[in-house]
C-alpha cells in the first residue's frame, strides 16, 4: 500500500529557468573554482531531460519565477535573498512585516501554495514556480476577507505590526481544522507573537469567523 | 551572510556527489534552522545543495514498518491517517514542536539534524566548543538553566559541551525504536535512532554519526504495539512554541493493567534523545501504578548531574516521567 502525495508538481513549462544574469561576473568568479562550478552542470542537465533546468549561480543573481498574489513574476535576485526581503524590498509588498527575522515571531507569515510559512526562513530562489499569497492578496479588491472584517469587529490589534502575519496565520488555522475551540486557537496560533497583547480579541475574531461558517 | 552558490540537483546521487566533492557544501531542505544559522554567521556554506525536489516525499506502509521519506513535512506526518491511527506518539511530539508555520516548512530529515539552541552556540561573542572546537564552553560558567543533566562530564575539560538536542520528534522516534536510512558516497545504510545522535565527548561539533555527504532518505518505524497507551509530555517556559526544559515520550503495551513492554525517552536533558533503558526494564511485567512509575523515575534519574542553574531539572524530570506514564496508562 502506498498512500502518498505525488512528488512536487512539475514546474511550469514556460521556458523560465534559473540562470546567471551576469555572465561576466560569473566567469570572473568561476576562474578559481571552475572545476567545481562547471563540471556538475553538463551531467545535471542530461540526467533528467524532463525536469526543470538546474539553477546554477554563485552569489550572483539567479532568475526564477513566482506567482505572487495571482500574478506571475519573472525575478532575478541574489540567492541570499529571503522570500521576505524579496517581497518587501524588490516587489514593494511591505504588508508582510519583518519582526525578528529569525523565525520566532510570525510577523512574516505568508501562504506558499496555500500553506502558511515564515517568509524570513526561506530563500526566495527555493520557491521557484510556487504560488505566494501575502496580506495584499487576501482581500478581493475592495472587499475585505472575512478574517480582516472580524479583526476590525473584535479589535484584534493595537499597533498593528503583527497583524498581517496574524491574519495570514488565522486564515490557515481555520483551513487546517485547528480552530475548534479557544484552547485550540491559542495553541495553533502560538507562532504569532503580539507584543501589545491583543491575543484575547484575536482568538475571538478567529472563533467568530469559524463559527460564522465564513470561508477562510 | 557569506555568498554561496545555489544548486538544485535532480537525483540523489548528484546531490551526494556535490556535497562530497566540496567540504564546504551543505544540503538544504526546509531551511528553518540552516537559514537561521547562516544569518547568524554560524553556518557559512559555499554551496547550498537544494534537495527539495528529490523523490523523498512518500509515506509508505512496508512489511512490518511505516517508512516516512526524509522530505515529508512535519505537518504532513502529523496529519497522515496511518500515523494518526498507529503512531499517535509521533503526532503528539510533532504538535509539541515549533509552530504551525514551521511545521509546514520543516522536514523529517531536517528535524533530526537541527542543531542545539544553546544561546552560547548562537552568540559568537562567547566561546563554544560546538561552534569553534577547542574554544571552550560558555555555558559551563554561564547561564545554564536549559542545559544537560545526562551524559555530561564529571570533570569538565576544555572541549566539554553541555548543550541539549532540541528536537521533540527525535525523542518520540527514539522511544519507538525507529531506524534512520541514509545514502552516502559508500552506499546505503541504516542507523538505529539510539546510535544516530551522539554524546559530545570531546567532539561536540559532531551532533550525529553521519559522515560527510551522507543524506537521510527515510525514517522507518516498526509497526506499533503502542497505538493507545502513549503520551508525549513537554515542560517549557511558556505553554506553546518553546523548546523543552524537559520532555518525556512514554509508550506502554498494557494487557489487563500489566505492562508487557515500556518505552521511555527524554528530551531537553542530554546532547541526544535520552532513552531510559533501565527504567523500561524495571517497568516490564509490573502492574501499572503511580508507585511503580515513581520507582522507574528514580531508576531513570541515576547518573544525572546538574550545573549551577539547572538543578531544578533533577526534580522536574522524574515528575514529568511519572506524569507522562500516568497519562499513557490512563491513570491520570
Amino acid at each position: 500500500m502506498t498512500d502518498d502525495k505525488p512528488d512536487d508538481p512539475t514546474p511550469p513549462d514556460d521556458g523560465t529557468f534559473f540562470e546567471m544574469s551576469d555572465r561576466r561576473l560569473f566567469l570572473k568568479q568561476s576562474l578559481a573554482v571552475a572545476g567545481l562550478t562547471l563540471t556538475p552542470f553538463p551531467f545535471l542537465k542530461t540526467a533528467e531531460p524532463d525536469s526543470d533546468e538546474t539553477p546554477v549561480g554563485n552569489a550572483e543573481k539567479v532568475r526564477f519565477t513566482l506567482s505572487v498574489n495571482g500574478k506571475k513574476q519573472q525575478l532575478s535576485t541574489d540567492p541570499r535573498t529571503t522570500l521576505l526581503d524579496l517581497l518587501r524590498e524588490q516587489l514593494g509588498l511591505t504588508g508582510t512585516k519583518k519582526g525578528c527575522d529569525f523565525g520566532q515571531c510570525g510577523a512574516c507569515t505568508v501562504h506558499v501554495d496555500g500553506q502558511r510559512v515564515l517568509a524570513c526562513l526561506s530563500f526566495a530562489v527555493m520557491q521557484n514556480g510556487r504560488k505566494i499569497t501575502t496580506i495584499e492578496g487576501l482581500a478581493k479588491g475592495d472587499r475585505l476577507h472575512p478574517m480582516q472584517e472580524a479583526f476590525i469587529k473584535h479589535d484584534g490589534f493595537q499597533c498593528g505590526y503583527c497583524t498581517p502575519g496574524q491574519l495570514m496565520s488565522a486564515v490557515s488555522c481555520i483551513r487546517e481544522g485547528c480552530a475548534n475551540s479557544e484552547a485550540d486557537i491559542q495553541e495553533y496560533m502560538s507562532g504569532n507573537l503580539c507584543r501589545c497583547g491583543a491575543y484575547p480579541n484575536i482568538v475571538k475574531a478567529i472563533l467568530d469567523v469559524k463559527t460564522g461558517g465564513q470561508n477562510a | 551572510m557569506k555568498p554561496f552558490e545555489y544548486v538544485r540537483p535532480s537525483t540523489l546521487q548528484e546531490a551526494i556527489d556535490l556535497v562530497v566533492s566540496n567540504p564546504k557544501a551543505q544540503f538544504i531542505a526546509g531551511g528553518t534552522n540552516l537559514i537561521d544559522l547562516m544569518k547568524h554567521g554560524i553556518a557559512a556554506p559555499e554551496k547550498l545543495v537544494d534537495i527539495n525536489h528529490l523523490p523523498l516525499k512518500k509515506i509508505e506502509k512496508r512489511d512490518g514498518f511505516l517508512r516516512i521519506g526524509a522530505l515529508v513535512l512535519n505537518s504532513e506526518v502529523a496529519s497522515h491517517k496511518r500515523v494518526l491511527d498507529k503512531h499517535p506518539l509521533l503526532v503528539q511530539a510533532l504538535h509539541a514542536g515549533a509552530s504551525g508555520q514551521l511545521r509546514n516548512m520543516a522536514t523529517v530529515g531536517g528535524n533530526l539534524l537541527q542543531r542545539t539552541r544553546c544561546p552560547y552556540f548562537y552568540d559568537r561573542a562567547f566561546p563554544c566548543n560546538k561552534r569553534v572546537p577547542g574554544s571552550g564552553c560558555g555555558a559551563l560558567g554561564g547561564i545554564n538553566r536549559m542545559h544537560a543533566i545526562f551524559g555530561v562530564p564529571v570533570k569538565p575539560n576544555p572541549r566539554s559541551c553541555i548543550a541539549v538536542h532540541p528536537s521533540d520528534l527525535s525523542v518520540a522516534l527514539s522511544a519507538l525504536e525507529a531506524t534512520v536510512w541514509v545514502l552516502g558516497p559508500r552506499g546505503e545504510r541504516q542507523i538505529p535512532m539510539a546510535d544516530f545522535h551522539r554524546l559530545p565527548n570531546n567532539r561536540p561539533e559532531q551532533d550525529t554519526t553521519l559522515s560527510n555527504g551522507e543524506l537521510i532518505t527515510a525514517v522507518e518505524i516498526p509497526d506499533a504495539v503502542f497505538p493507545k497507551h502513549v503520551h508525549y509530555l513537554k515542560v517549557r517556559d511558556r505553554a506553546s512554541y518553546a523548546f523543552a526544559l524537559v520532555s518525556v515520550a512514554a509508550a506502554l503495551d498494557i494487557d489487563q493493567n500489566r505492562i508487557k513492554t515500556a518505552r521511555l525517552a527524554m528530551g531537553g536533558v542530554a546532547h541526544k534523545p535520552w532513552r531510559l533503558f533501565e527504567a523500561e526494564k524495571m517497568l516490564t511485567g509490573q502492574v501499572a501504578s503511580e508507585t511503580v512509575f515513581r520507582q522507574a523515575a528514580e531508576v531513570a534519574m541515576q547518573g544525572a548531574r546538574a550545573f549551577e542553574h539547572n538543578a531544578y531539572k533533577l526534580s522536574v524530570a522524574p515528575n514529568v516521567i511519572v506524569q507522562a506514564l500516568k497519562i499513557a496508562a490512563g491513570l491520570s
